[in-house]
This record gives C-alpha cells, sequence and structure tokens, in this order.
C-alpha cells in the first residue's frame, strides 16, 4: 500500500492494543498488524484476576481483550490482517513485507510476544493435536471425563489444570522438581481440589500411540528411574498439556536488533538499538511478563514514537 | 459453508462427491475464530472445485475424536469417504491450508 504511517505496530496483544490506543490518543497515523486473532496469549486463557481495573467476576482472557480492541479503534488505529514475512529496519522509512501487502511506517513497535516452549519429550511433533495441546481452552473439551496431564510447575500450569478439571475426571500435574513454583494462593487451590494429582521430580521423556496419544515414559530428575504411564483401557487416550513457559517471536529480526535469548533488548523508554524501531511486551528482555506490564510498555512505546516523529524531519 | 451436525457429517462429508474440506472448531477456540474468516474467503475461489464445510466440535465430540481430532483448529480435506489431508492447530496456516488445498485440486 502507498499510505506511509507515522506507526505500524506488528501484534494486537495487550501490548500492540495499548500502543495502538496511546498513538491513536496522540493524533499519530497508526496502523496495527495481527496475523491471528487479538489479545495474544492471554486470549485463550478461561480466567484473568490480576489485571489492575478489570471486572472481578467472569472475566475472561477474551472479554478484557475485547474491550482493548474497542478502545484502540475508538481512537482511530487502523487494523491490517497479515502476516509479516520479511521487514527493512534501516533508514528514515521502516518496510514490512507482508503475505497480503507492503507496509510503510516512521516508526515500527514490535509487540510480536511469544508461543509457547514445547515439551520436549520425544515424538512430541507426532501427536500435536492428537493428544497434545498447549490451549486448554481450545482443547479440553475432548478429554470430558477422561484423565489429563499437565507438564508445568508455575501460575499457568496450575492455573490451565484446574481450569481442565472442569472437563477432565482426573488432572496430574508433572513438574520436574518437588515444589511448585506457582504463587501460593494458586498452590492452596489446586491442593484442595479433589480432582487433581501430581506427579513430582518428573518429566516427560518419550510419547507413545498409534495415530493417538495413549501412554508415555516419564522420568524421575532425581533417580532417572523411568516408568510407563498409559491411557485407561476404557478411555484409550488422554491429554497431556504443555505449560512450561514461552519463546519470544523475534526470528524476523535476527541479525538485525539486539537480543539476548532471543528477548529484544530495549532500554527503559522500549528503544531497541536502531532508530526509530521500538520494542512492547513479553517479546523484550524483561523481568515480569503480565498483561499489565505488556500495556505499560505499549503505552511507554508509543510516547516514546511520538516524541521521535515531532524530533525528526521524516 | 455447510455447518454441518453429527448427524449430517456422514452424508455431506464421507458419502459426498469430489473433494470435502472440514473446518473443525469449537466453542471458545480462539485460535478457530481467529482462522474462520479465512477459510470463509478461501471458499470465494476453490469453492466450486472443494466442498467447504464447518463441524462444531463441542457438539460432536465423539465424532471428530473418531475423525482422529482430538486439538484445535483442524483443517481437513475428505474424499471417497477417507480424510486425505489436513492442516493441524501451529500448521494451520492460512499459507499451508492454501497449499493443501492446491495440491489436491
Amino acid at each position: 500500500m502507498d499510505k506511509l504511517y507515522d506507526v505500524i505496530i506488528l501484534g494486537a496483544g495487550p501490548a500492540g492494543l495499548a500502543a495502538g490506543l496511546y498513538s491513536g490518543r496522540y493524533r499519530l497515523s497508526t496502523l496495527i498488524i495481527e496475523k491471528a486473532k487479538d489479545g495474544g496469549q492471554i486470549a485463550i486463557t478461561d480466567e484473568i484476576e490480576n489485571y489492575p481495573g478489570q471486572m472481578v467476576e467472569g472475566e475472561s482472557g477474551p472479554s478484557l481483550i475485547a474491550r482493548m480492541t474497542q478502545q484502540a479503534e475508538k481512537f482511530g488505529a487502523e487494523r491490517a490482517s497479515d502476516t509479516i514475512n520479511k521487514v527493512e529496519l534501516e533508514g528514515e522509512v521502516k518496510v514490512l513485507y507482508g503475505s497480503k501487502d507492503t507496509y510503510r511506517c516512521k516508526v515500527l513497535i514490535i509487540a510480536t510476544g511469544a508461543f509457547p516452549r514445547p515439551i520436549g519429550c520425544k515424538r512430541e511433533g507426532e501427536f500435536m493435536g492428537k493428544g497434545v495441546s498447549f490451549c486448554a481452552t481450545c482443547d479440553a473439551n475432548f478429554f470430558e471425563d477422561m484423565e489429563v496431564y499437565v507438564v508445568g510447575g508455575g501460575d499457568s500450569a496450575v492455573e490451565e489444570a484446574m481450569y481442565l478439571t472442569k472437563f477432565a475426571r482426573k488432572v496430574t500435574i508433572i513438574h520436574r522438581r518437588d515444589e511448585l513454583r506457582a504463587a501460593k494462593s494458586i498452590q492452596e487451590k489446586a491442593f484442595k481440589n479433589p480432582k487433581m494429582a501430581f506427579m513430582w521430580d518428573t518429566v516427560v521423556d518419550e510419547l507413545h500411540g498409534d495415530g493417538i496419544l495413549d501412554g508415555m515414559t516419564v522420568r524421575n530428575t532425581k533417580t532417572g528411574e523411568l516408568t510407563r504411564v498409559d491411557a485407561d483401557p476404557d478411555d484409550g487416550m488422554f491429554g497431556l498439556f504443555g505449560f512450561i513457559g514461552y519463546n519470544p517471536r523475534s526470528e524476523l529480526f535476527t541479525d538485525m536488533i539486539d537480543m539476548e535469548n532471543g528477548y529484544i533488548k530495549t532500554d527503559d523508554n522500549m528503544h531497541t538499538n536502531i532508530p526509530g524501531v521500538f520494542a512492547a511486551g513479553d517479546v523484550r528482555v524483561k523481568s515480569l511478563r503480565q498483561v499489565v506490564t505488556a500495556a505499560a510498555d505499549g503505552a511507554i512505546a508509543a510516547m516514546q514514537a511520538e516524541k521521535y516523529i515531532s524530533n525528526s524531519e521524516i | 459453508m455447510v455447518e454441518l451436525t453429527k448427524e449430517t457429517f456422514e452424508a455431506e462429508v464421507l458419502k459426498a462427491e469430489g473433494t470435502v474440506l472440514v473446518d473443525f472448531y469449537g466453542d471458545g477456540c480462539v485460535p478457530c475464530q481467529a482462522l474462520m474468516p479465512h477459510v470463509h474467503a478461501m471458499e470465494d475461489t476453490y469453492g466450486k472445485d472443494i466442498k467447504f464445510t464447518a463441524l462444531n466440535t463441542t457438539k460432536a465430540r465423539r465424532l471428530a475424536i473418531a475423525q482422529k481430532v482430538l486439538g484445535l483448529p483442524v483443517i481437513a480435506l475428505y474424499k471417497g469417504g477417507e480424510k486425505i489431508a489436513e492442516c493441524v492447530k501451529d500448521d494451520a496456516t492460512v499459507e499451508n491450508i492454501e497449499a493443501m488445498i492446491k495440491s489436491h485440486l
């Protein structure tokens, strides 16, 4: 397209939507490009309790994001549904090559977020969508009244496991250590839930099955002992959900932007090493990855974009 | 786009003439909702060669499992009563789905 936007934001999760909102309010011409559905990781979360100012009862990830999207669009942010495959960041005009169109801007705000880290066991790829999943809200229904295993020990793993107890008859958390990392309040709820069970000091080694997951071998991290876990014969299958963290979505910018383990390095004001390019949200090097910190990053990035544009001659 | 039910799946998909695309989705599956408008757009292009259908698996759980669908989204192609190709979950990108359709025209 011919239009030269003031700001293009890559990603419509909370970081991108907050950036879009602030950018719109600064009266900068703004385009938010998203390849999937608004909201990123939080859009597939059933319940959210810790975003300041949210509705306390019945707020889901999608309901919160719907309001963020409305708000950004109210202040003039335009939207495009496209996948960006290549970027040119040097120079005063940044160019983004998408599958559908090419986009140009003075400032780019990278808010591409992160994707779930794989479990890392053998044959994992074979059973993706055939028993293995990273989206409880997508797939819990398939395992109604069956058994489900959740790999992980942090907030996400325990919360998603609790969500799964609404569907499965038994949910077992498989954690590689002997105590959970999750917040105490979440742990308390989990230990009280009669449908929850725990396999400590355990990792998944290999998956088994013919077309559908019906068995796995797990390993004790302390003794090295291998144990076979099979599906209940009446079920013939079980679910294995992974919630063990995220990897940053930064492949587009490899060898262009300074990174640390794939996370984009910025200063406190979201500046990357390239003038006119900012990063916001989970894709950044940071200590806390939450909706609230992503939104904060987006606001800061937009404000910095406004300063950059008014100080430059483009 | 033909909306399938567990009662109509056999007639509309397994016993149909030609190639049938099935968009397996579910209530509350956000990635499925993201894909839906793109699949509708593909129907505009390929609808004369392939029959486009969709199945809400929340209401047809056992049928989905019998079709080896245990995770969403899945976009599958059927011919002669058999599933001949599918794009599952993260592989169900617009690019991959279109490539799959083109290779079975």
